[in-house]
């Protein structure tokens, strides 16, 4: 500080000023004590109930239809998170990323693009719920049937406007002289495109996409609405119901049966665990490989 | 100069009719990522028209008691949704009022008064904070939060029982699941995304405003109260509206927390219900016009967060420009 370091006698803030200044920074370090606890609680509580039941076979064996009955099983929910999320992925990250090309590479400040821009934003908000009612007035009312299919399209939906935006951002780091260099070369913008500026920003989207994942394999909402429920596992997407570790939760959570507690925590910890994997992965790589960094 | 032999016309290069090839690649590359690009566009109409039309029966039939009446009646066909909406704002004012503070206090923490070296720390929290699904919220909320919190309720049920107003707004309730703990939970669930916003806002003052501050006398507070606040004022109105359209939009914390009570009660220690929660509660039991009229309740949904986050959107967008500028 460097007022501080002036002695002009009356430099020295009064009392009530420095009483003040007191109670602010103290504010700002409780504030953040008061966010952190609640987390710490949460993942260790989960860590703590759901470690006694989760083992191999827990993350294999069939449901059980009783919520009374003990013991394992959400070999079927673990399954569906995986091929739902992953079809989910297959779906949005290519229209994505070739959405973020054409906002950043193509359309740049022109009003088209401004304005995807801007309503891929907006649909960042819509909340999940409506997403999963969507996908049911305008998919599953039509084929009569509940499907993991149609859930990942659901989801699809959900990843859709994050991977828009995040690729967008890292397209957006990429130093203009390394397109220029291309394009001096000859080459026009589809082979800049994916011969230069993808490869330079690949860290970054790579990294965009995995929190897309990680954020879309805790959704619960749509899962209720448009996929139904199953107690044997179910491998085909397009035929009969499915469930997620996340529907799982929802549906366990509120009986007051010790069983389906238990399960209910063992399939939080299992979630929890993949969803962190693929957040804390996607910190790395983008710290450690980043444009920004490098830049 | 002049002895330079002038560059090969391109036309004769062979490389060119490769290029018009080329230019074709370009051209049907372009109109694919434009298709992309508009994939957003489409989705968001789709979304509009197709659970429009599939509610509107019920709009048409209900009217604007829809929104005005509090009749929720599925077996006489009488859809007056208003306990919903009282309970979606009524939980979302929980949580702004909490998560505000507690949000500005952190990115004001991780800016202005944290070692270098802790920001790293500090930001990983917050992000570890918004990967936790809600329905882990949720579990947690119905599993250890609700039963404890009770007793605590209680307490300030009977300690403000004297009290007008107070009275009312925090007369007992029954469970611990209710509008407050929904509200905390929520609270929990969107500190990260208005702390990620503010804390951009506010890394974008400008450094020798905050040094000028200080070096008139300013007590470090007084300089965030100076030249942080008045300067990012408008990128943090603009993140508390994005954390009100995720709040308003959250579903399964909720439908765990909150009591499931179609009433409007005045406590917020009382169990009650919102909007996305019968959505995803009463879906199961649901069919035809009961189940249309579930759909409605989400187009009520989408309508509002949709006016929300353009607005925030507006907002945060105008202060960057300015912030920018200035």
């Amino acid at each position: 500080m460097a007022a501080q370091t002036i002695d002009l006698g009356t430099s020295r803030p009064n009392f009530r000023r420095r009483a003040t200044n007191f109670v602010a920074s103290t504010g700002m370090v409780l504030a953040f004590i008061i966010a952190s606890i609640p987390l710490a609680f949460i993942i260790g509580y989960v860590i703590k109930r759901g470690a006694s039941i989760v083992s191999l076979d827990f993350l294999t064996a069939d449901i059980p239809r009783s919520y009374r009955a003990d013991g394992p099983g959400m070999g079927p929910a673990v399954l569906g998170t995986l091929i739902v999320t992953g079809f989910a992925a297959l779906l949005a990250i290519p229209l994505g990323i070739l959405g973020a090309i054409y906002l950043n590479e193509y359309g740049k400040q022109n009003v088209f693009a401004r304005f995807v821009r801007f309503m891929a934003d907006v649909m960042t908000g819509v909340p999940s719920i409506v997403l999963g009612l969507f996908i049911y007035t305008a998919y599953v009312i039509r084929t009569e049937q509940q499907t993991g299919f149609a859930a990942a399209l659901a989801i699809a939906c959900l990843m859709l406007p994050i991977v828009i935006r995040s690729t967008e951002e890292m397209l957006r780091l990429v130093p203009d002289e390394l397109r220029q260099a291309s394009q001096a070369l000859g080459a026009r913008t589809w082979r800049t495109t994916f011969g230069v500026v993808i490869p330079a920003a690949l860290a970054g989207i790579v990294s965009g996409c995995m929190l897309a994942i990680a954020r879309a394999a805790g959704e619960t909402a749509p899962i209720v609405i448009v996929a139904g429920i199953t107690f044997e596992s179910n491998r085909n997407l397009f035929e009969g119901q499915n469930t997620t570790l996340a529907a799982q939760i929802f549906r366990n959570a509120a009986r007051p049966f010790e069983g389906a507690q238990d399960r209910a925590f063992g399939a939080a910890l299992t979630l929890i665990v993949l969803v962190f994997i693929f957040t804390i992965a996607a910190r790395l790589i983008a710290s450690r490989f980043s444009l920004a960094r490098s830049a | 100069m002049a002895a330079v032999a002038p560059p090969a016309p391109i036309e004769s290069d062979p490389t060119v009719i490769e290029g018009s090839r080329g230019a074709r690649m370009d051209t049907a590359f372009r109109v694919v990522t434009i298709v992309a690009a508009l994939a957003v566009l489409v989705i968001l109409a789709f979304i509009a028209v197709s659970t429009v039309a599939e509610a509107w029966p019920v709009f048409r039939e209900a009217g604007l008691s829809f929104v005005t009446e509090d009749n929720w009646n599925p077996a006489d066909n009488q859809f007056g949704g208003l306990a919903f909406i009282y309970g979606t704002a009524v939980v979302s004012a929980i949580a702004i009022l909490i998560a505000v503070p507690v949000s500005v206090g952190i990115a004001l923490f991780t800016t202005e008064l944290a070692p270098r070296r802790m920001r790293t720390g500090i930001t990983m929290v917050v992000d570890l904070l918004a990967a936790v699904p809600s329905v882990v919220y949720g579990l947690w909320g119905i599993a250890v939060l609700a039963p404890n919190i009770t007793p605590l309720y209680k307490n300030i049920g009977s300690a403000v029982s004297s009290i007008p107003v107070l009275n009312t707004i925090f007369a007992e309730g029954g469970t611990g699941r209710s509008y407050m703990t929904a509200g905390l939970i929520v609270a929990l669930m969107i500190v990260p995304i208005i702390t990620s916003i503010t804390r951009e806002v506010f890394a974008t003052v400008p450094q020798g405003e905050k040094d000028a501050a200080l070096a008139l006398g300013a007590t470090r507070w007084e300089m965030i109260r100076g030249a942080v606040f008045p300067h990012s004022f408008g990128g943090v109105v603009g993140a508390v509206m994005l954390g009100l359209g995720r709040a308003m939009g959250e579903t399964i914390a909720i439908a765990l927390t909150i009591g499931s009570a179609i009433r409007i009660s005045g406590s917020v220690l009382n169990s009650g219900t919102a909007v996305p929660e019968v959505i995803v509660l009463q879906w199961g039991e649901s069919s035809g016009t009961y189940r249309a009229a579930l759909v409605g309740l989400g187009v009520l949904l989408f309508a509002l967060t949709i006016f929300i986050n353009t607005l925030a959107r507006a907002v945060v967008a105008r202060a960057e420009l300015r912030m920018r500028g200035a």
